[in-house]
């Protein structure tokens, strides 16, 4: 039979990284290596979550042109960027969620959205209007599925006073709740614009 | 002959300064006419007229005449009317109004130039607010005796 170990002699890279993490520590002291540790799990813990925040922010979001030329334009015509109160909701507040767990699954699903820009799917205007029904229902099936999240970040429904509506406001929001409706329902194309097609896939699809 | 048609021409040029300097000066109040810059110099520069609210009734507004585009009585801030949407006809259009219980486009709308009815709003009457527009809680601009057709009679 042929010993494929390596000698004591010349043992290869990965043992000799193993033994070496292996074999207790001469020179420092319990409490120095913890030390060390927890300093170095906070710096990369931190490091993580700051990187992954920093994929949050509108700069970064509008860093590519597909974004910054189409749905960020349309944004800025809308009440989340400019409104009586200035409270504004970037594209992070309504696209990521804002719970970890949830947050890093839309993450991971975002190295997709890194392919289609490689492949410049949506690069050019034409482009983009021919996919834009597809990518809106992308978000409208995912918001309904997790009951418009995002949305509720920030609007709370259970606090709405409805005695501050329009009467058309107080009666939809009224009867959506009756209904069982979600934020999406009816709030398509508060942030970007709609695309052509919109009302007969909803017809053919689902409620409003 | 040479005097005679210099003092023509005196008399005319000192009747000509005369007029010109008796006249009343034009401006921008001559006489009752005022616009609507109001007592403001051209240089100057006036108050900014008033900010406005909609008028937002429940119901609708009366109309001056027969064929006047009814009045929008809603907010309508913000709503798209373009190529590819209009969310006008998303409670107005046939089936939407039975259920949003709002009144439907006339059917005046669905028949193009030629007269040929369509099954869709016609791409002439496509942009709503051409016609139908809200209302403001606006002074008149100028004092007016302005009646509807029903009045009138």
């Amino acid at each position: 039979m042929i010993d494929h170990r390596k000698s004591d002699d010349s043992p290869g890279l990965l043992v000799r990284v193993w033994r070496g993490l292996a074999r207790p520590s001469a020179r420092y002291s319990l409490g120095y290596l913890l030390a060390v540790g927890v300093v170095v799990g906070v710096v990369g813990w931190g490091g993580f979550n700051w990187a992954m925040e920093l994929t949050n922010t509108e700069t970064f979001c509008i860093s590519c042109h597909e974004m910054r030329d189409n749905v960020y334009a349309e944004y800025k015509e809308t009440i989340h960027y400019a409104n009586r109160t200035g409270v504004r909701a970037i594209c992070s507040d309504c696209h990521v969620p804002k719970e970890w767990v949830h947050k890093v699954v839309r993450k991971v699903q975002a190295t997709n959205e890194l392919y289609h820009w490689a492949l410049g799917t949506i690069g050019t205007p034409e482009k983009f209007e021919a996919k834009r029904l597809t990518l809106a229902r992308n978000v409208w099936r995912s918001m309904k599925r997790t009951d418009s999240r995002e949305c509720r970040n920030c609007h709370e429904f259970d606090s709405m006073d409805f005695t501050l509506q329009q009467s058309r406001a107080q009666i939809r929001h009224a009867e959506g709740k009756q209904e069982g409706k979600t934020c999406i329902d009816c709030h398509k194309g508060i942030a970007h614009r709609l695309p052509a097609g919109t009302f007969e896939s909803a017809q053919r699809n689902g409620p409003r | 002959m040479n005097r005679l048609v210099l003092v023509i021409i005196g008399g005319a040029v000192a009747t000509a300064a005369l007029v010109g300097a008796l006249a009343p000066q034009v401006n921008a109040q001559s006489g009752n006419v005022q616009s609507l810059r109001g007592a403001v110099a051209i240089p100057e520069q006036g108050p900014p007229p008033d900010l406005k609210k909609q008028n937002t009734t429940s119901g609708r507004f009366n109309r001056a005449y027969r064929q006047q585009p009814p009045m929008v009585p809603h907010k309508i801030d913000h709503y798209q009317i373009d190529l590819r949407v209009n969310q006008c006809l998303r409670c107005h259009d046939w089936p939407y109004n039975v259920e949003e219980n709002a009144p439907k486009v006339s059917e005046t709308h669905y028949m193009n130039r030629d007269g040929v009815a369509l099954d869709h709003v016609t791409r002439s009457r496509w942009f709503c607010t051409q016609c139908h527009v809200p209302q403001d809680n606006a002074r008149p601009l100028v004092r007016n005796q302005f009646k509807s057709a029903v009045e009138v009679e």
